[in-house]
C-alpha cells in the first residue's frame, strides 16, 4: 500500500498512524578541525546519535521513548519536530515525508501541527515577555489570527485550559513556580492547535507533587483534544503512567517496542529487563537490588554487533558480530539474538 | 540504645537579605546513629541541602546558623573556628555532592588529590598514602586502581567520577558521610551502582550516612530512617517502612501517593494541590495548612510541635494528644 496524503497509514494492529519512522538516522560530524586532520593525521569522527530507528506513532495515543543519556532519544524528538534534519531514513508525518523537505516555507504548515514541550520551564520561557505574549507567539508566527482582541481571548482560554487564570497573561514568567511555568509551556504548545506534542522530559525538572499535577494535565488534555504524544524520558515510573506504547533505546537504536502493559509484565530485551530491575521502587522496595554492571559505552565508538552485548548476561559470540534486526511478533518488536534463538530465560519479578 | 553519632537540635539557618531575613531551616531536630543511613527528603526549597550544609559547616555566606546546636560524638561542632572545622570536615565527616566535577580539581591527577587529602588527615608517608589511595579506589569499584592514579578527572565517566569523590570522602575513615543528591546527575543503571556502593561501605565500615535526596525510591531501598522536610521544617521522622507505608503527616501521605510506580498504572495520580510556599511567604501556623486536605482552625494559627507516635513522630495537630487521628487510632 502506498502512503500518500489520501491513504491513512495503519500500524500492525490496524490503528491509524500519525508519524511513521523508517530507518531514521542522524549522524553528527564531530571530526577534529581540518588543520588537525591534515597536520596531525587525525581521523574524521562521526557520532551516530540515531542509527536506523523504525517506529509507528499511533494517532491519539502516547508513545514513549526511554533510555539512558546518549541513547539518542532526544535527537529523535528533535528530528520529529524538524529542528534537526535526518541524515537518512523516512519521517512521514500525516502522509508527508518531512525529511525530504528542506524549505522553511514548505515545512511551516507541518510545524503548526506539531509542538514541543521542553524539560526546563525556567529556560524555555522568555523572561522579558509577559505570559500573554509568550502564549500568543505561535498564533502570530503562524498567522492564525490577526485581531488583537481575538488573540487575547484565545490566550485567556488556553490559560484556563491548563489550570491558570486568564489574568495571569499580564504577569512575567519569574512570578510563577516551576509547575506553573510548565503549564505556561503547555498552553503555548497548544496555541497553534497542534495534533502532535513532543514532550522531552516534561517533568524531570519538577518536584514529585508538581509532577503528578502535570502528568494528570497531559492525560486530561489528550482525552479532551485527541492529541498524539511522544514522550521522551529516562523515568520508567513516569512512562508506566503516561505511555500506551514504549520504545526502549540503547546507543542510537531501538532494542524493544511493546505496549506499555506487556513491556512491564513481560520485558524481553535483556536491556529492558535490566532497566526495570534497576529502578528503585517506592511501593515494592528491594533493598538487595543488584545493580547492572558496567556503563553505557561511548556512542562515538559503539560496540560491534548488538550494541548491548558488552553488558548483556546472555551475550553469545554471534551478538558481538551481527547486529540483530528489530523483529516484530504478536507481543511487539525486539532486537535480540537470544530472543530469536529462544535462549531468553523466563521473566520473574 | 547507643548514643547518637550526630545530634541536631532546633537547628535554624538564616539568610539575611536586603528584603529581610529568610529562614531556610526552621527548628529541625534529628539524630543519626553509628552505621545508620538517614534519608532526608523533601521537595526543592524544603531546606534539606541547607541542613546538610549546616552540619558540615559549608553554608554559603551570608547563610548562618542562627539557633540550635549540632553535636558529633558528643562534641559541639556548630561553633568551631574555620581551622577546627576543617579538621572535623574530612577527618570525621566526609561529603559527596550531586556533581562530582565540583568536588574534584580538574588540574590535579586523582592520585594527587587523594594522597593530599589522606596526608592532611592521617600521619602517613607519601608511599603509604599512595597505597591507601589505591586501596580506596579499589574499594569504591574503580577497575585497575593502581593504573588510574595518574589520570585526571576528565578521563573518567560520570559514574566513575562519583566513585572517586566517594573515595575522597572516605580518605580519613570518617564516621559520617553527608551525601547530597549523590545519584541525581547519573543514569539509572549507574545510580543503582552508587547506592549499592554507599550501602556496602556503610555495612562494612559502620559509617553513618545522611542521604539527602528528592528520590523516594532511592530512600525506600537505601535508608534505615527518613526525615521528611517541608518549608524548612521537619514534618515527620521515622523508620523508612513506616514513613512510606504508614505515614502520619498529611504531607507525607500526599507525597507517597503522588509518586508513580512501575508496578501499576492508576487512571490518575493523586496530587497535592498548589506548590510549596516560598521562604518569603511562609504561611502562619503549620506551613502545609494551605495545601492540607485536613486543615482546621488551629493549623492556621499555631505551629505544631513534633508529636511522638513511636516508632515515628510528626509535626501535625492531627497527632496532638487529643488530635483527630489519635482518637481514630485508639478507636480502631
Amino acid at each position: 500500500m502506498r502512503d500518500g496524503p489520501g491513504a491513512p497509514m495503519l500500524d500492525h494492529d490496524g490503528q491509524p498512524v500519525l508519524v511513521r519512522l523508517r530507518g531514521l538516522t542522524k549522524h553528527f560530524d564531530v571530526s577534529p578541525p581540518l588543520l588537525s586532520r591534515v597536520l596531525e593525521g587525525k581521523q574524521r569522527r562521526v557520532l551516530k546519535a540515531v542509527d536506523g530507528v523504525d517506529l509507528d506513532i499511533p494517532r491519539g495515543r502516547t508513545t514513549a521513548l526511554v533510555g539512558e543519556s546518549g541513547c539518542g532519544k532526544s535527537t529523535v524528538a528533535r528530528m520529529l519536530v524538524t529542528l534537526y534534519q535526518p541524515t537518512a531514513g523516512d519521517l512521514v508525518f500525516e502522509g508527508t515525508d518531512l525529511g525530504r523537505l528542506t524549505d522553511r516555507r514548505a515545512l511551516a504548515p507541518f510545524r503548526r501541527r506539531m509542538q514541543m514541550i521542553f524539560q526546563d520551564p525556567f529556560a524555555s520561557l522568555n523572561p522579558r515577555w509577559r505570559v500573554g505574549r509568550i502564549i500568543a507567539e505561535p498564533i502570530r508566527a503562524h498567522g492564525l489570527m490577526d485581531d488583537t482582541g481575538a488573540i487575547a481571548g484565545r490566550v485567556a482560554d488556553l490559560l484556563e485550559h491548563v489550570g491558570l487564570r486568564a489574568t495571569d497573561a499580564g504577569r512575567y514568567p519569574h512570578e510563577f513556580s516551576g509547575g506553573q511555568r510548565q503549564r505556561i509551556s503547555i498552553a503555548r504548545a497548544l496555541a497553534s492547535s497542534p495534533h502532535f506534542l513532543v514532550c522531552d522530559e516534561p517533568t524531570s525538572a519538577l518536584d514529585v507533587s508538581v509532577q503528578a499535577q502535570i502528568l494528570n494535565l497531559l492525560r486530561d488534555l489528550q482525552r479532551e483534544l485527541g492529541l498524539t504524544y511522544l514522550v521522551i524520558t529516562h523515568d520508567l515510573a513516569v512512562v508506566r503512567f503516561i505511555a500506551d506504547t514504549i520504545g526502549v533505546m540503547y546507543l542510537g537504536r531501538l532494542c524493544e517496542v511493546a505496549p506499555a502493559e506487556s513491556l512491564f509484565a513481560r520485558p524481553r530485551h535483556p536491556y529492558t529487563r535490566l532497566l526495570i530491575e534497576t529502578v528503585p521502587d517506592l511501593k515494592a522496595p528491594d533493598r538487595d537490588r543488584k545493580p547492572m554492571a558496567g556503563e553505557v559505552p561511548s556512542p562515538l565508538d559503539p560496540p560491534t554487533g548488538c550494541a548491548f552485548h558488552t553488558r548483556c548476561p546472555l551475550a553469545a559470540e554471534r551478538c558481538a558480530r551481527d547486529r540483530p534486526a528489530l523483529r516484530r511478533d504478536a507481543d511487539g518488536a525486539v532486537a535480540c539474538h537470544a530472543v530469536e534463538e529462544g535462549r531468553l530465560p523466563e521473566w520473574g519479578r | 540504645m547507643t548514643d547518637p553519632l550526630l545530634s541536631v537540635r532546633d537547628l535554624r539557618v538564616e539568610f539575611p537579605t536586603r528584603r529581610g531575613v529568610l529562614t531556610a531551616v526552621d527548628g529541625v531536630s534529628f539524630d543519626i546513629h553509628p552505621g545508620e543511613i538517614l534519608g532526608v527528603v523533601g521537595e526543592s526549597g524544603a531546606g534539606k541541602s541547607q541542613t546538610g550544609a549546616a552540619v558540615i559547616g559549608l553554608l554559603e555566606p551570608p547563610g548562618r546558623i542562627a539557633a540550635g546546636d549540632i553535636h558529633l560524638e558528643g562534641e559541639r561542632i556548630d561553633r568551631l573556628s574555620q581551622e577546627q572545622l576543617r579538621k572535623v570536615r574530612g577527618r570525621k565527616i566526609g561529603a559527596v555532592f550531586q556533581d562530582p566535577l565540583t568536588s574534584l580539581n580538574p588540574l590535579y591527577t586523582i592520585g594527587r588529590q587523594l594522597t593530599e587529602t589522606i596526608r592532611t588527615h592521617l600521619d602517613m608517608s607519601e608511599a603509604e598514602a599512595r597505597d591507601r589511595a589505591v586501596q580506596l579506589l579499589g574499594e569504591v569499584g574503580i577497575p585497575s586502581p593502581a593504573d588510574r592514579l595518574d589520570a585526571y578527572p576528565h578521563q573518567f565517566s560520570g559514574g566513575m567520577r562519583q566513585r572517586v569523590v566517594i573515595a575522597l570522602a572516605l580518605c580519613a575513615n570518617p564516621r559520617l558521610i553527608i551525601a547530597d543528591e549523590p545519584t541525581t546527575a547519573l543514569d539509572v543503571s549507574i545510580q543503582a551502582q552508587i547506592t549499592a556502593l554507599l550501602k556496602r561501605l556503610c555495612r562494612e565500615h559502620g559509617t553513618a550516612v545522611m542521604l539527602i535526596t528528592h528520590d523516594m525510591g532511592v530512600i525506600a531501598e537505601t535508608a534505615d530512617r527518613v526525615a521528611v522536610l517541608y518549608g524548612g521544617r521537619l514534618a515527620e521522622v521515622g523508620p523508612v517502612d513506616d514513613v512510606v507505608n504508614r505515614p502520619l503527616h498529611p504531607y507525607t501521605e500526599g507525597l507517597m501517593a503522588c509518586i508513580p510506580t512501575t508496578h501499576e498504572r492508576p487512571p490518575r495520580l493523586a496530587q497535592i494541590e498548589g506548590s510549596m510556599p516560598s521562604l518569603t511567604a511562609m504561611p502562619a501556623g503549620c506551613a502545609f495548612h494551605p495545601r492540607c486536605p485536613h486543615a482546621f482552625d488551629r493549623c492556621e494559627a499555631e505551629r505544631p510541635p513534633l508529636f511522638e507516635h513511636p516508632p515515628s513522630a510528626a509535626a501535625c495537630w492531627l497527632w496532638a494528644p487529643e488530635g483527630a487521628r489519635v482518637t481514630e487510632r485508639a478507636a480502631s
